[in-house]
């Protein structure tokens, strides 16, 4: 017998042969009485308010910009000191507009990926975003050529990260549905910078990820 | 069997580190492991890492000499009670939360088959390759064959319960393979060659100053000016495992969560070392328990919200990875998901005793447990300390011996609790330990029952003495005797064999003076009932119709 057939029989008989023979029951005999949606609607400036007071909470920087123009203002601002930034292949081009002349842009994508030792050699990321949860103070990426590899997001030491206020929901399970429509993304979601609670159980942040995450909130397209 | 400072057996040739210092995971020899090799206490590493050796009463009594150990952990479990409370707090729903948990966990442990086969289905789909072990020694065999298949001699590895069960840095090693940790805690502990303590912080049992000893003693490569700041010391390990990350070719992780219906598979951690082993190397394996399948996608909202605030009390931890089979062009190419048993299936066999796989690894339930926070992990013997670990341990162990056998240390396990039952309040899947305890004790005494034991002849002793009236009242005045033993200061603290069991940990007071039934026999005339309905003294006139404690004898 092999492993696989002689643990699905040990599991079928540990339970008895009680277990139900038809397909998934789907889990709509589980009670799901919490909360599928927050009370604040997705994009308001009360949850983009919660989303900001639970990102400086976690030690992330935050920015807001009134137009795309002032993004790549902020941009520039934060990469004043960067020598190279690696970016997704289809990046919105505007953010990048008031980058300093000291900066280089790499270019990364599947087709044309750097190498763990050439990102490691990279300043920072900018990178878009596929939803926020203001509850969690949580970002995440789900690889879209606007976000990119994951890679690109964990070497490089300082993560700038463009999210839409049209991208902010209230509660987890509202993340979760939308993320649902494309389970098979490879996800990160990231809240706040790399951290550790291994010491005494404090938290520090800064660990293997970036040390540090700008997060600017960029007006709806 | 000789004994460390923590209360563990030594096993046979404690591993040591062996020259190269940066290369962990041998059984190697202790040649030149230089000044350091004794620094941390002679920790040694157990034969099996669901079987120590010692027995919980032994090794907490060793453990609670350890006044440092005390410290940190009481330091470490009070800072994260008052995190996760305040967290926990902030959630509306949480109750709601929990329910929904429990509920969904009860539905896989019901469907586990489907669920498992439809997981299986959708990870080959997405270009996965699924591996079935039966036990420790069967996914050890499976995980190094994979390793050797792509010609490297060294991995990376997220921290994962399941590989610690298994044993599998120590069977890597075994075939010349070194598996480096990444985890920071995980890290202290290897560099320390020690052993876990805690399902979330492996080193809780370290403080700053301790780690600071390790790192510069043992890492190599850390500042001579390392500082005792957790922050500096983060900084040191970040540093020391940079080149491994950008350069492994294979990592191995465990998985939180695998999605039935998806495919997809998912890692919870804070640090980044994670993303590191998940996304850098060529080939990912990933060792899960059968237990830890989830049947759909939305499911993950229930958990991934209960999981966090739990354990580390934070409203989410920095980094959450989820990824579905092979991606290309981004992360890993080749990934392979090794189903794990090793004993899940005699757990599971249990209707009781099968709500302990329902278990999401928080830790919470150590965290608040008052016996945990003294004896500290290392005296449940087990990769599994805590509450939890004392009704998995024992259930996981059960085809060995591990539930009923009386010379097994595992059965002592479901007695390392004071049934407080505040492991029960912070579940975040309401896993009722408590009971579980119980159940387990009750099967532990059953096993042993028509064997002679100190236990069962002191109780057929009391039921002869306590059956008879005249036979009870012999022993109440004999018992009048113990006040010669306990001496002016009214305690008795030390009595022979079998005795002994109970003043080895607690004194025993006094019996009184006068024993119940002379007090009864010389008592004053009752006072004559008092209409006064407010008078509560009404005891001695429903005394006399009562023939009382003891008279009745048999006919009650």
């Amino acid at each position: 017998m092999s492993a696989r057939d002689d643990v699905l029989a040990r599991v079928r008989a540990a339970l008895g042969g009680a277990t139900a023979t038809g397909g998934p029951a789907a889990s709509g005999t589980v009670a799901r009485a919490y909360r599928e949606h927050g009370d604040l609607a997705p994009g308001s400036p009360e949850a983009v308010d919660v989303l900001v007071d639970r990102l400086v909470d976690y030690r992330a920087h935050v920015h807001v910009a009134a137009s795309a123009a002032e993004v790549a203002t902020i941009v520039g601002d934060l990469l004043a000191d960067a020598t190279s930034v690696v970016v997704p292949p289809q990046l919105d081009a505007a953010w990048l507009g008031a980058l300093g002349a000291g900066t280089a842009v790499v270019p990364d994508a599947r087709d044309d990926p750097r190498t763990p030792d050439e990102l490691d050699r990279v300043d920072a990321v900018v990178t878009a975003a596929r939803v926020a949860i203001a509850d969690t103070g949580t970002i995440v990426l789900d690889g879209e050529p606007d976000q990119g590899r994951r890679a690109i997001t964990l070497v490089p030491d300082l993560h700038v990260c463009v999210v839409r206020t049209d991208q902010v929901v209230e509660a987890v399970p509202e993340a979760v549905r939308l993320l649902a429509a494309h389970p098979e993304r490879p996800q990160t979601w990231i809240s706040g910078p790399s951290a550790t609670s291994d010491i005494e159980l404090s938290r520090v942040e800064g660990v293997h990820g970036p040390r540090t995450l700008h997060v600017i909130l960029a007006p709806p397209r | 069997m000789s004994r460390t400072f923590l209360g563990l057996p030594l096993r046979r040739g404690a591993r040591t580190l062996p020259d190269d210092v940066a290369r962990p995971g041998g059984h190697g020899t202790s040649a030149g492991a230089g000044p350091a090799s004794d620094a941390f206490g002679d920790v040694p590493h157990p034969d099996a890492p669901l079987r120590w050796g010692g027995s919980f009463p032994d090794a907490a009594r060793e453990a609670l000499q350890n006044t440092q150990l005390r410290r940190n952990l009481a330091h470490a479990t009070s800072t994260i009670r008052a995190k996760r409370a305040a967290v926990v707090g902030e959630v509306p729903d949480w109750e709601a939360l929990r329910d929904a948990g429990s509920a969904i966990k009860t539905d896989v442990m019901a469907r586990l088959p489907e669920l498992l086969e439809e997981l299986e289905r959708n990870v080959v789909a997405r270009g996965g390759v699924v591996h079935w072990a039966r036990d420790a020694d069967e996914a050890n065999r499976i995980v190094a064959d994979l390793v050797k298949a792509k010609g490297v001699d060294e991995v990376v590895k997220v921290k994962s319960m399941a590989t610690q069960e298994i044993g599998l840095n120590e069977a890597l090693a075994a075939e010349g393979i070194a598996a480096y940790e990444t985890d920071l805690a995980e890290l202290i502990v290897q560099l320390a060659d020690d052993m876990p303590s805690h399902i979330l912080v492996p080193a809780i049992h370290r403080n700053r100053a301790e780690i600071r000893e390790i790192f510069l003693a043992r890492m190599g490569d850390a500042p001579p000016d390392l500082s005792d700041v957790p922050r500096e010391l983060a900084m040191a390990a970040r540093a020391h495992l940079r080149r491994k990350f950008l350069s492994a070719k294979v990592a191995i992780s465990g998985a939180n969560f695998g999605v039935a219906d998806t495919g997809t598979l998912t890692v919870v951690e804070s640090e980044g070392n994670g993303r590191m082993c998940l996304t850098l190397p060529e080939t990912l394996v990933t060792v899960m328990g059968i237990e830890k399948v989830v049947p759909t996608y939305t499911d993950l909202e229930v958990f991934l919200q209960l999981l966090p605030r739990s354990s580390t009390g934070e409203r989410m931890n920095p980094y959450t990875s989820l990824w579905t089979g092979v991606t290309p062009g981004d992360g890993p190419q080749e990934f392979h998901l090794v189903l794990l048993d090793n004993g899940r299936t005699d757990v599971l066999a249990d209707e009781v005793g099968r709500a302990a796989l329902h278990c999401i690894r928080c830790s919470a339930c150590l965290n608040v447990c008052p016996v945990y926070e003294r004896v500290g992990g290392h005296a449940y013997g087990s990769v599994y300390p805590g509450p939890i670990g004392a009704i998995l341990t024992p259930q996981l162990t059960k085809s060995s011996g591990g539930l009923s056998g009386h010379h097994d240390p595992n059965a002592s396990l479901p007695y390392a609790s004071t049934l407080c039952g505040a492991c029960y309040e912070v579940c975040p899947v309401k896993i009722d330990i408590p009971s579980i305890l119980v159940e387990l004790r009750a099967r532990e005494v059953d096993a042993d029952r028509g064997r002679p034991t100190g236990w069962g002849a002191a109780m057929k002793a009391a039921s002869f003495v306590m059956s008879d009236a005249r036979r009870f009242e012999l022993a109440e005045k004999a018992a009048g005797l113990g006040r010669v033993v306990a001496g002016p200061k009214g305690r008795i603290s030390t009595l022979p064999p079998p005795a002994s069991a109970w003043t080895r940990s607690r004194d025993l007071p006094a019996p009184a003076k006068q024993t119940f039934r002379d007090w009864w026999r010389d008592r004053p005339a009752p006072a004559p009932p008092v209409a006064d309905p407010g008078d509560t003294g009404g005891f001695g006139a429903a005394a006399t119709d009562n023939p009382g404690f003891g008279d009745g004898g048999e006919g009650r």
